[in-house]
């Protein structure tokens, strides 16, 4: 009898030492050093982008990146600009899903949170922007 | 003293189960981890990408929508 409740308060032991662990589990690690300069470099895009956004010359995709939409709404000396901007955009925004993904162990879920991603640029986009539903139809916000 | 627990044939049985309980309780923590963690993932978008577009504090204007008609 002894033994066996000696038994259990080590499995309670056990639980508990890994609880920690149940803890993390409820977020996700987002605080990597590749991800913070994903982040930063972004940001800094962000500046140079907005306009192109806002005049909808490029839009949300449904896949979590952007695209041109349409080149005629950005003023034809700034499409070359518009052009490597978008692409740098993207190739930021695939490292980034696939660090999210990798800084959890979990390198599978980079599709899912890729998702998630898409949704959240689009609920978050300031009304105007142009975005793509599921269909892959440009919408205005 | 310290292993005496699972000398007695009868406390080896409930040894076994306890084990177990132990076992199944670790693989439920595991489960947990192996499911894509779909709030936690919405929770940390909606983090990276207020900074990335600076929605907090309305730096941005007319950034912060309360989600409108279209989806």
């Amino acid at each position: 009898m002894i033994s066996t409740s000696r038994f259990f308060s080590l499995l309670f032991l056990a639980i508990f030492s890994w609880a920690p662990l149940a803890q993390a589990a409820a977020d996700l690690e987002i605080n990597t050093p590749a991800i913070t300069s994903l982040k930063q470099s972004m940001q800094q895009r962000y500046g140079d982008l907005a306009g192109f956004y806002a005049s909808g010359a490029v839009g949300l995709t449904n896949d979590g990146l952007v695209a041109v939409r349409d080149p005629a709404a950005a003023p034809l000396a700034q499409r070359q600009t518009m052009n490597s901007l978008v692409a740098a955009e993207n190739q930021d925004r695939q490292a980034m899903y696939r660090e999210i993904a990798r800084a959890n162990n979990h390198p599978e879920w980079e599709a899912e949170v890729r998702s998630t991603f898409a949704q959240r640029w689009i609920g978050k986009a300031a009304a105007g922007w142009w975005y793509q539903n599921a269909g892959g139809a440009w919408i205005k916000k | 003293m310290s292993s005496q627990w699972f000398n007695s044939e009868g406390n080896m049985k409930k040894t076994t189960l306890a084990a177990a309980l132990l076992g199944s309780v670790m693989a439920g923590c595991v489960t947990i981890n192996i499911y894509f963690p779909a709030a936690a993932a919405e929770k940390a978008a909606d983090k990276i990408i207020d900074e990335i577009w600076q929605l907090k504090q309305g730096t941005k204007p007319q950034a912060d929508q309360p989600q409108g008609e279209k989806k």
